[in-house]
């Protein structure tokens, strides 16, 4: 639905690399070419009209996005370069002053690199340990899972909501309660899940949440990282400079300002977050809950159609998010993503930066469809006409 | 080479690849070769005595095309010497960068022949020779 916003679907492509990114409508393109062309100056610098109309627009984002995740004030939105260097300041800025030697770090071995080696690394300087949830026959996290990996020494629990190869959607606010009874933290990587479901943070109760306006049609580099009031205001900055000071003075005389302009230290990526506003609308304007649906009904039809092929194993045939993970039984992964290119199919083939999935799941790389609102039942029918041939493969692969 | 037979070349030796085989032998060198903007990822086990390659196998995961190469570079290297191994080293690189190369000595290798034209393909028919280059320096230390 609503291909005709989109520039990118004029081309005769099949895109369904979502979960790496998304394609840009044209609103939101054209807001950021807007800014350039027509008020193009620095933010927080307000001394001449066009960088006022900068301050609004940018600051306007900021309430766009509370709203948009159900955070109760603008100060528990600051933005970042993306879900990466979110989750980085989450664990550098605030976990790095936490964590002593024994505290248990709980993840999944399914996480994205990006929760994964900022604790592996924070680890290694305090001596705090990496536990892993154990998964299910799914790959799934049950909440029986959690209950069990948790001890007490479980400081924080960090999960992606919807994972990016298994494409399961974990139950965030259950595992939140349990854990906030155990004064244990919450980190969620909202990368796969914020861009295809309703997200409400203070109905979840989660402390921290990370995620890039890229794969919600917005904008590369920008994120957000939403912390709840209290806990922002404990990050420390990682990054001094400008726009982020009151004074200095003296290397003891460093006055700072407060949330959240203490955690944007520099000029930040004003056409990105004005992007990533008008992303926010777009979404909104279509509804959350339509795109679920849609999405749902959708991989429902690409699932029923490849179960019917035998030369291919669906890696995650019972998660429910758009993501579909799966091989062509002896053909390596990229060969089958090499191939499906030279139809114009775009898919992701490989490890998808998870690689510690490979020790539950057992294969080390696979095709990953992944889809957003705007692929169709046609474009599926022709991803699974090229796939059901298998012959066809091993002679076009080269 | 005919289209057909260059296509049943690289279909023969990425499925049925050469001496993909494990070794646990100290006599051999090993060196990995991967490509960074892939997941293509290869041991080469690497046996040398009296200046000759005396035998080669590989593990690892890697596309077709760089499976193939690997299989089809391992056959044509067994039994030459390190002069004569660099000099096929080098034609089959020149062959894949488009620059003067001869057919001689290439055997199966000219199933490659058209590489250059897939700018993003040529480092997968190279990977094996990223690692063998590799291998061959450190025998030379």
């Amino acid at each position: 639905m609503h291909r005709e916003d989109f520039p990118m679907l004029k081309s005769d492509i099949i895109y369904l690399d979502n979960g790496a990114t998304s394609l840009k409508p044209q609103c939101v393109i054209a807001k950021q070419v807007d800014y350039y062309e027509n008020y193009s100056a620095n933010a927080h610098r307000g001394d001449y009209d066009i960088s006022y109309k900068v301050d609004l627009e940018y600051e306007n984002v900021r309430d766009l996005v509370k709203e948009f995740i159900g955070a109760k004030r603008k100060e528990e939105i600051v933005f970042t370069s993306g879900t990466t260097d979110s989750l980085n300041l989450i664990v550098n800025g605030f976990f790095s002053n936490l964590l002593e030697a024994g505290d248990e770090i709980l993840i999944t071995k399914t996480e994205h690199a990006s929760n994964v080696m900022p604790w592996f690394r924070i680890a290694g300087e305090t001596g705090a340990v990496i536990k892993y949830i154990p998964l299910d026959d799914n790959y799934f996290v049950t909440m029986e899972n959690v209950k069990k990996a948790i001890t007490p020494k479980t400081k924080v629990i960090s999960l992606a909501e919807i994972t990016n190869v298994i494409g399961d959607i974990r139950p965030i606010k259950e595992i939140t309660t349990y854990a906030h009874e155990r004064d244990i933290f919450v980190v969620v990587d909202g990368a796969q899940s914020i861009p295809h479901l309703k997200t409400n943070v203070s109905d979840t109760d989660i402390d921290f949440l990370a995620f890039s306006a890229h794969k919600m049609l917005g904008p590369t580099g920008v994120g957000v990282l939403y912390a709840k009031y209290e806990l922002m205001q404990n990050i420390e900055p990682v990054n001094l400079g400008g726009g982020m000071n009151e004074s200095f003075d003296s290397p003891d005389k460093m006055v700072l300002k407060e949330i959240p302009a203490r955690l944007e230290a520099g000029t930040p990526n004003i056409a990105g977050v004005i992007g990533l506003g008008e992303a926010i609308r777009y979404i909104n304007k279509i509804g959350m809950d339509e795109i679920s649906k849609y999405e749902k009904n959708l991989r429902s039809y690409l699932i029923e159609k490849l179960v019917k092929i035998p030369h291919i194993d669906i890696l995650n045939l019972e998660a429910d998010s758009g993501i579909v993970a799966f091989n062509v039984d002896g053909i390596f992964s990229e060969d089958v993503a090499y191939y499906l290119n030279k139809y114009g199919i775009c898919v992701r083939a490989g490890n998808h930066c998870a690689k510690l999935t490979k020790d539950v799941v057992g294969v080390t790389n696979s095709v990953r469809v992944s889809l957003y609102f705007y692929n169709t039942e046609t474009e599926i029918d022709n991803l699974v006409e090229l796939l059901k041939d298998k012959d066809k493969i091993l002679k076009e692969m080269f | 080479m005919d289209a057909e037979i260059k296509r049943e070349i690289l279909l023969e030796n990425s499925q049925n690849p050469f001496h993909k085989e494990e070794i646990n032998d100290a006599k051999y060198i090993k060196v990995n070769s991967n490509n960074p903007n892939c997941i293509d990822n290869i041991d080469l086990n690497i046996l040398i005595e009296d200046g000759k390659i005396k035998d080669i196998k590989f593990i690892g995961e890697a596309c077709a095309i760089s499976t193939a190469s690997t299989s089809i570079m391992i056959k044509n290297l067994i039994g030459k010497t390190i002069a004569e191994a660099k000099t096929y080293i080098n034609n089959f690189s020149n062959m894949c960068n488009e620059e003067a190369y001869t057919e001689d000595n290439l055997n199966e290798a000219l199933a490659f022949q058209d590489i250059y034209k897939q700018n993003n393909r040529k480092n997968c028919a190279l990977l094996p020779y990223k690692g063998i280059i590799k291998a061959l320096e450190e025998y030379e230390k």
